[in-house]
């Protein structure tokens, strides 16, 4: 067995396992606190890389990217809620589907409209384009600092949540919406403060990929459906859940990708093991979420005190 | 003449059955073969949101998946054609039988849960269909596989020309929008629409409200196939993109467009959700904006889809709805 390859695989794993948290902890609390779905939410992923590779594109620094970045995904999270999501929260599931379809198309031409159909690349410093050493493992120093900040946002996001009086009115929101009202909390100010910091981490996550992947339209529309399954195998309201479900899933899929054919072909031969095992790679998360939301469909780690 | 529809609705709709009637003979008079084309595909279309309605609409069944049962009918024809089998009933056969087995296993556990759990399920079980789909390198996986020749049938059922086709496809329409009526006016349909506002007492009355749905859901995914089978002949190329979710995202809207829970609603719901797309891609390619504005408008201020603007004329002539 290639341990280096075990090694690498784990850590590339774990990076899109604290991508999905960023886009599916915002997901999750605007799911579980407002009961509205948000199709729209990488569409958020989206436009923050194409901000972060703007700025860069004008300062030469990379961090200032990701701060205006951060500042922009706020300030475009709280105006679709004010102008748009706070009038759907009392519609039924179905028009959130549709309202948020359709920003999606929005979003999309928007991008295309301000620049241009083609990606953005985005050039990372040389401070981060190197690569880490350690005996034969090699792993670039940029996919460390994803995971590294992932982690550190991933902190910072559980202090708010079980420390402070915003994150016990979240997760007051999450459990009982119509108790917190009774108590005389502004839930309308909640409700915008948690879309627009949900808006900023869905678009952290794509300004840290872009440098990557580069920038491209429609890039949010296929991982936010994978932060959907996050949320529910997670828990919907579960900031914890969402973080277990996501690193679970980011590494059943970076794993079953590098690993599923070689154990296919112990039980079949090789040719239909070569077939089945992208396909049924690709489908584990989605087994994963049928399974979960059959027998449990409260998710894994429901948040407290929610039936 | 008691058997003319009353209202000013059903008049309306009536009335564009008729106008789509001799529509491929007009459209070769004046010589214009690309409206037939594009007439055809909304009629495709159209039974898929049909069929979509029959659990959407009728059910309160929101599913984020339906465009699966497109690709399944789409793939029931491409594959056995890729082995040089054309025979039509082959391929007809294939298609309801698959997609109606496919239907009752993911349908049964998709029904055992509710709202948004069943929004998620659905579209997870599609996804599943298009990642296998896109693995099956021998039938082209992304790139899609084209069909060479279409289903054969015999003489006097061909789908060969471009009118035949067309006439395939507006008596399937026809035939899924009278079996439909029939079906939601008959018991069957009551417990349905019945367990959609109160599932409860539809239990407590002795019904089964898990089987009924399960049966409504194996239906409608039959319906859709034949819809599927029917593109893979139209357009003569199949590939896993006819199964992302962002198609099951806008069959939704052909069946809000038109009006949730009507009969005729989906069917001009279609239609005017085809013709936008293809008018508004002509003014400018920046259309997807416009459009995704106007569904946001509908969403936000226009209740009822265009079924609901027609009832009000009923009202205001006075007629019986």
């Amino acid at each position: 067995m290639d341990w280096s390859l075990l090694i690498t695989q784990l850590l590339n794993g774990l990076q899109l396992g604290l991508l999905l948290f960023l886009l599916a902890s915002g997901l999750t609390l605007i799911f579980g606190i407002m009961d509205f779905i948000n199709l729209s939410h990488g569409s958020f992923y989206m436009i923050g890389a194409y901000f972060c590779g703007s700025v860069v594109a004008k300062s030469g620094s990379f961090l200032a990217g990701i701060i205006f970045g951060l500042a922009g995904m706020f300030a475009i999270g709280a105006l679709v809620e004010w102008f748009i999501a706070r009038k759907l929260y009392r519609a039924d599931h179905l028009d959130h589907v549709l309202v948020t379809f359709g920003l999606i198309l929005v979003f999309d031409t928007l991008v295309h409209l301000i620049w241009g159909a083609a990606g953005m690349a985005i050039p990372l410093p040389d401070a981060l384009n190197g690569q880490i050493t350690l005996g034969s493992l090699v792993f670039p120093v940029y996919r460390l600092l994803i995971i590294f900040s992932g982690l550190i946002v991933a902190a910072i996001l559980f202090i708010l949540v079980t420390r402070t009086r915003l994150g016990m009115l979240i997760r007051a929101g999450a459990s009982n919406r119509t108790m917190v009202e009774a108590l005389g909390i502004n839930i309308n100010r909640l409700f915008l403060i948690v879309f627009a910091l949900g808006a900023a981490m869905a678009g952290l996550a794509g300004m840290l990929i872009a440098p990557i992947t580069e920038a491209s339209i429609g890039m949010g529309n296929d991982i936010i459906i994978v932060a959907f399954v996050v949320v529910i195998v997670g828990g919907i309201g579960s900031v914890k859940g969402a973080f277990y479900a996501a690193l679970i899933l980011g590494l059943i899929d970076t794993m079953s990708r590098s690993y599923l054919d070689a154990l296919l072909k112990l039980a079949m031969p090789v040719t239909y093991a070569e077939t089945a095992a992208p396909a049924l790679s690709a489908m584990l998360i989605y087994i994963l979420m049928a399974a979960v939301l059959a027998f449990r469909p409260q998710g894994l780690f429901p948040p407290a005190g929610m039936k | 003449m008691s058997w003319l529809p009353q209202s000013v609705s059903g008049r309306i709709y009536a009335s564009l059955l008729l106008i789509l009637a001799p529509a491929p003979f007009f459209f070769e008079w004046i010589n214009q073969p690309f409206y037939l084309d594009l007439l055809s595909r909304a009629l495709i279309l159209a039974i898929a949101a049909i069929s979509l309605n029959l659990i959407l609409g009728f059910g309160g069944m929101v599913s984020l998946g339906h465009a699966a049962y497109i690709g399944i009918g789409a793939y029931c024809v491409g594959i056995p054609s890729y082995y040089d089998y054309y025979n039509g009933w082959l391929h007809l056969g294939l298609a309801l039988s698959v997609s109606a087995s496919f239907a009752l296993l993911t349908g049964a556990i998709s029904l055992r849960t509710k709202g948004v759990y069943f929004i998620m399920i659905t579209m997870a079980f599609s996804q599943m269909v298009f990642f296998i789909l896109l693995s099956l390198e021998e039938y082209g996986a992304d790139d899609g596989l084209v069909i060479y020749s279409r289903s054969e049938f015999p003489a006097w059922l061909s789908m060969d020309s471009s009118t035949s086709l067309y006439y395939w496809i507006f008596g399937l329409l026809l035939l899924s929008l009278f079996f439909i009526h029939r079906l939601v006016n008959a018991r069957f349909g009551r417990v349905i629409v019945g367990s959609k506002f109160n599932e409860q007492r539809m239990q407590a009355l002795g019904f089964n409200t898990y089987r009924y749905r399960l049966v409504c859901y194996v239906i409608s995914a039959m319906i859709c196939a034949l819809a599927g089978m029917l593109l893979g002949n139209f357009a003569g190329f199949i590939s896993p993109d006819m199964i992302s979710w962002a198609r099951s995202g806008e069959l939704i809207f052909m069946v809000i467009i038109g009006g949730v829970g009507s009969f005729f609603g989906p069917l001009v719901g279609t239609i005017a959700f085809v013709l936008l797309e293809e008018f508004l891609s002509l003014i400018t390619v920046y259309w997807h904006l416009i459009f995704g504005l106007m569904l946001i408008a509908l969403v936000l201020f226009g209740k009822g889809g265009i079924h609901g603007w027609l009832s009000l004329l009923d009202r205001r002539g006075g007629g019986h709805g």
